[in-house]
Order: structure tokens, then sequence, then C-alpha cells
């Protein structure tokens, strides 16, 4: 024992090159970094801009200073909009439109996800398709011909949709529902045909799987859908741009810039802060449901 | 509990048969388990059964009730999945009670069925957690727990052990023939390992092409397979096959391997294919067992020949030799200390009195 030591001392000692694993990962890190360093520059510069601006006065933001900075804050912005009862009406109005559009919205495509993606009808395959086909139909094409029918429905039934804010919640389900429903039909085929077998032979009717297996399952599903319809509700122009035009009936997005831009006057201020305001929501639902989000990842895995 | 009956039973996807018309009793109490490759029809006839799929013609009756038209629902059966099925946003104990809350159970009855299953299946500890928590042999503990507190009339098993390692199954096979044991409810379980099929069937249905092959009992389809099939599929290592012609040689009734080896038969056995055209392409059928190392003292049917082995399996309580016959592989069984040895030469004896004797164009045994 002692000899063969002495002698593997004794040997030459060779430098072999190897690719180094951790050297390989440091790269991949640094490249990783610096491209995500890049985006989120690029991402967050215009609402830095919006802070930035929101926070002068008109004076300073016509002035010839250093746009990127502000020399004397001010958040006379803010207490205009947050005191002006239009603003608020805007606010409310989206946030109505948007909490019963997301409602809708899931009250349909859950359901109908379900019946697509396991009830095996006749037709359900080419239905499924049929319905995200229609998600890529472009609201600007569909805009006229909606308006088109509510005129017809107001001429038939004396009922006035056009310029009321709840004709909102007939229209943004278009855009919606059906891409929900691909989501949910994506998140349901996921789940393992035996759960819905074993529920069945436990005794459940289908709307019982659906409501006590298949929604609990498909958790973080439900959530993307939900961030989802709720985003696209909130940041919607150009429908309510076009089925709404008193001011009192107007959500956010529109609201502000029909009321902030007058003639060629642009109030920039007011409109940075009204932005900017308006995004608060969609952050805070994201920020909440995020976790929720990730939480159900993993408890939703149905692995075997 | 109560029998289960197929009559005329027939699966049709568009253009694919999957089952041919099955027939089928099975009896109060009775384990019988479906056994067979992969696409012989096995899982697509339990299913029917359950009622998860539909049946193209013939009839299904459970407890003497045609139940073609019965969702699985109301046909009280419990089916346990190979993949478990395992709701997994509840606990054991609410997966196991789920059906019996459907059905609107009192809270005290349920709490008692799934406290009795769980201590049955060794589980009671594990009540309050998630499938995620759970290894796979106690996933699989629940997913039986949840057939059993339904107290069903009929079990249905869908290849349950298939997805565990090799030493749990054999555990978990013992668990499911001694709940069996304790509950007595009529079973039918499918699976594609032999073994399994052998060690907990009362009767074993071995299927294949959407046709039943053969129906018996584990030691019958052992010892007396009906068709090639059923010889090659049950027994591991497997049968050995090879092509033989019957001859007369001085008045006895001789079986001819090759040129060099034929051997003359016992008694018993010419007497039974005494029939037999001699011209007609046979197969000789034996079981690894039945080929051994050759005893010093002749016996009546163990016939000696010499061998050249091509390889060797040392298994502990006995050594697997195989050798080539005229083109086909052959396994025999030695007692390890028979000297095998790979590349080797081994004095080999084949038991006729157990051999088996095909007919090659039809499969069918004589």
């Amino acid at each position: 024992m002692a000899s063969t030591a002495v002698v593997d001392k004794a040997a030459p000692t060779r430098k072999v090159q190897y690719g180094s694993m951790s050297r390989d990962r440091a790269w991949a890190l640094r490249w990783s970094y610096f491209f995500l360093t890049l985006f989120a520059i690029f991402s967050l510069v215009p609402p830095f801009y919006m802070l930035i601006t929101s926070l002068k006065s008109s004076a300073e933001i016509s002035a010839a200073t250093n746009p990127w900075w502000v020399f004397h804050p001010t958040l006379a912005n803010y207490g205009e909009l947050l005191t002006s009862n239009q603003y608020l009406r805007f606010f409310l109005n989206s946030a109505m439109v948007s909490v019963f559009v997301v409602t809708i919205t899931m009250l349909i495509s859950v359901p109908a996800a379900f019946a697509l993606s396991r009830m095996r009808f006749w037709g359900s395959a080419t239905l499924a398709t049929g319905v995200f086909l229609t998600y890529l139909i472009p609201d600007t094409l569909l805009f006229l011909p909606l308006f088109k029918m509510f005129a017809v429905f107001h001429e038939w039934t004396g009922i006035q949709l056009i310029n009321r804010w709840y004709v909102l919640l007939i229209v943004y389900p278009t855009l919606t529902v059906p891409f929900c429903t691909w989501i949910m039909i994506g998140y349901f085929a996921s789940i393992p045909k035996e759960l819905d077998e074993a529920a069945i032979i436990d005794g459940a009717s289908w709307l019982q799987t659906l409501t006590r297996i298949f929604i609990p399952v498909a958790l973080p599903g439900l959530i993307a859908a939900t961030i989802f319809a709720f985003t696209v509700s909130w940041a919607q122009f150009l429908y309510p741009l076009v089925f709404t035009t008193s001011t009192d009936q107007q959500v956010l997005p529109v609201g502000i810039i029909t009321t902030l831009i007058k003639g060629d006057v642009f109030n920039w201020g007011q409109i940075m802060t009204g932005a900017l305001l308006g995004a608060a929501p969609p952050l805070i639902i994201y920020a909440f449901l995020m976790d929720y989000y990730i939480a159900g990842l993993t408890a939703g895995a149905t692995k075997g | 509990m109560a029998e289960v009956t197929l009559r005329r039973v027939v699966k049709r996807y568009d253009e694919v048969e999957a089952v041919r018309g099955i027939d089928l009793d099975i009896a109060d109490h009775e384990f019988v388990v479906l056994v067979g490759p992969s696409g012989c029809g096995k899982s697509t006839t339990l299913r029917m059964i359950a009622g998860l799929e539909d049946i193209t013609d013939g009839d299904i009756m459970i407890g003497g009730d045609v139940v073609n038209d019965v969702p699985p629902k109301d046909r009280d059966i419990a089916m346990v999945f190979q993949n478990y099925a395992l709701y997994p946003h509840m606990t054991v104990a609410e997966n196991m009670s789920f059906g019996l809350r459907l059905k609107h159970y009192p809270k005290a009855e349920i709490k008692a069925r799934v406290d009795e299953a769980a201590r049955m299946l060794d589980i009671a500890e594990l009540v309050d957690r998630k499938p995620k928590q759970l290894s796979g042999g106690q996933r699989q503990r629940v997913a039986m727990g949840r057939a059993i507190v339904r107290n069903p009339k009929v079990f249905l098993f869908d290849e349950p052990l298939s997805n565990l390692d090799a030493k749990l199954r054999v555990q978990m096979r013992i668990e499911i023939k001694k709940v069996h044991q304790k509950v007595r409810t009529t079973t039918v379980y499918v699976t594609h390992d032999q073994v399994e099929a052998m060690t907990l069937a009362d009767r074993v249905v071995v299927m294949n092409h959407g046709r039943i092959e053969q129906i018996g009992t584990p030691n019958d389809l052992y010892h007396n397979p009906a068709t090639r099939f059923v010889a090659g599929f049950i027994g591991s290592p497997a049968m050995n096959f090879m092509p033989c012609r019957l001859e007369e040689v001085a008045g006895r009734l001789h079986i001819r391997l090759t040129d060099r080896i034929g051997f003359a038969l016992p008694e018993r056995r010419a007497a039974r294919y005494q029939g037999v055209a001699r011209d007609q392409k046979l197969l000789v059928g034996l079981r690894p067992e039945h080929i051994s190392e050759a005893k010093r003292h002749p016996e009546p049917g163990l016939e000696p020949f010499d061998a050249v082995l091509d390889v060797t399996e040392p298994m502990g309580m006995e050594t697997l030799v195989y050798f080539t016959l005229e083109g086909t592989q052959i396994c025999g069984r030695v007692n390890p200390n028979a000297g095998a040895r790979d590349g080797g030469p081994l004095r080999l004896a084949v038991d006729l009195n157990n051999m088996h004797l095909l007919n090659e164009a039809t499969g069918a045994v004589i």
C-alpha cells in the first residue's frame, strides 16, 4: 500500500483541459442578465416617462428642460384627477365593465371548454377549432357589423344599447370568450382522462365533475384566463370608443383621451397621471393572483 | 355483490373490431383476471363492464340485470386505474369519501367506512395527506380504499400495479389478494403480466386479438393450454416450441425433432397421439422445467440428449440454459450444480410425460 502511494505521488501530473460546467453556466447567466436587463429597460421606459411627466406642472412640461427629470415635483395632477367626478366615473365604469365581463366570460368559457374537451359529442373537435378561429378575427373588423347589429336591434325592439356602458358587456366577450375557452380547453386536456372517469364511477354528474374536480384541479388555468379577460376588458380601446360617446358612459382609456385632449391642446400632465392610475388595478391584480397562480401550478400537479 | 355475465359482447371503433364477441360468466365473489398482450381487448372489455365504453353488440349483465345502457354511476361498481386517478386537490380521506359524499351518506357512516378501509389498507395515518405527498404504493392503496368504501357489487382493476416497481408490485399483489379474501367482492382484474394473472386469479381469462383464447384456473392453463398462444403466453420463461413430426419406428410411435434427435413417446402420450396423421406438420411444446439435466438412472418418458449450451443464466435456485436446435433457441432449467457453463456441453433430458403436441397450422393443442 505504502509503495503504491509513493509511486502515485511520483507520477507526473498532467493538466487536462475540461469544459467546466460552472463556467458554461456562468456565461449563460451573464447573457441572460444582459438581455433581461435590456428588456426590462425597454419596457420600463414608458411607465417611467409617464411617472416623471405626471409629477410635473404644465409649465414645466412645456419648458425646454430635461424631459427625463422633474425639477419641481408636484402632486397637483393627481389631486385634480382624483377629485374630478368625471375621472372617477370613468374609473367606476371601467371597474364595473371589467368585473362583469370577467364573470360573464368565466361563466361561458369554463363550461364550454369542459364540454368541448371532455364530453365528446358530434362535432366537438370542429367546434373547438371554430372557437379559436373566431378569436383570430380582429376587432377592427368586427366593430362595424356589431354596430350595425345594435342599430337594427334598436329599430326592431326599441331598446337602445349604443352609448350605454353595458353594451360593452355584450361586445367584450366576443374577444375574451374564445381565447379563455381555448386556454381552458388546454388546461382541461392536461387533466388525465382517468380522473373524470373515476369521478363518473364515483357517481358524479358532469356538472359535479366540472365543479368539484376540474375547476379545482385547473385553477391555475382559470386564473390565467381571468387575468387575460380582465386585462383585455380593462385595456380595450376601440370598442368603447365606437360604442360609447357620452362622457358618463365611457370607460377609462377612452375617457382620458376624449376629455383631456381638447382640440389640439394636450393636457399631458393629467393624461399621464390618468394612464398611470389606470394601470394600477391590473398591476395589483397581477401581483395578487400571481402567488395563487404559482401555488396553483404545484398544487394541481396531477402526475400519477 | 353480484355475478357478471357477458354475452357475445362486441366493440367496434369505426373500422377496428377491438372485442369480437366475448362470452364470460363470472360468479359471485370470484376473482377473474383478464390477461393478454397489448391491444388484445382486455382493457376495452373491462371498460365496457364499467360503462366507460358503449358496447357495439351483445349484453352485459351485473347481478342479473342487463346494464348495456345504464350509466357507470348506477352500475354500482368501483374501479382502480393504472395511474391511480386520485383527485389531486383532495386529501386521502376526501378522495376515499368522494363517492359517498356525492350520495349524501351520513357523515358518521362515511367516517366509519373510511376509517375501516384505511385500517384494512394500512394507510390510517395518511388520511390527511394530499396524493402528491404519497409514494406510488401508498397512492395505489388509496385508490383501492376509494373502491372499498363504496362497498360496490363489483371491483374493476385496470392494470393497477403496472406503474409500481417490481418489488412493490409483488407486495401490492399480496395486498390485493388479502383484501379480496376479506371483502369477497366479485373482482375483474386486467393485466398484461401473466405472473400477476396466475398469482391472483381464481380463474384466468386469456385474451388475444379481441377473442377469449381460454378460460381456466391458473394451474389448468399452465398444464393444459388449449392453444399455442396460451401455451406460449402463460409461464416464464416461455414454453419452447420446435417443429416435429410423428413416425412409427419398430411398432412404437416416435417424435422426430431433427435427423439426429428423435424420441420414443411414453405409452400414455403415444395412445393420445395415435390418431394424428404422420405427415402432419406439428410443433412440440416443452416447458423449460421439462428440459433438465439427464439423471444417472433412466426414468420412463425422460429421454436424454447432448446439447452445446450458448448461454447460461444462473438464477440461484436454478440455472437457465439456452441452446440452439435446428435454428430454434431452446431454454431449459437445470440444477445449479449440473455443471452448465457458457459454450460448454451438457447432457440434458426432455420429459415427454409433460410434452404438448400442437397442430402447426391451427395452433391448437392436440
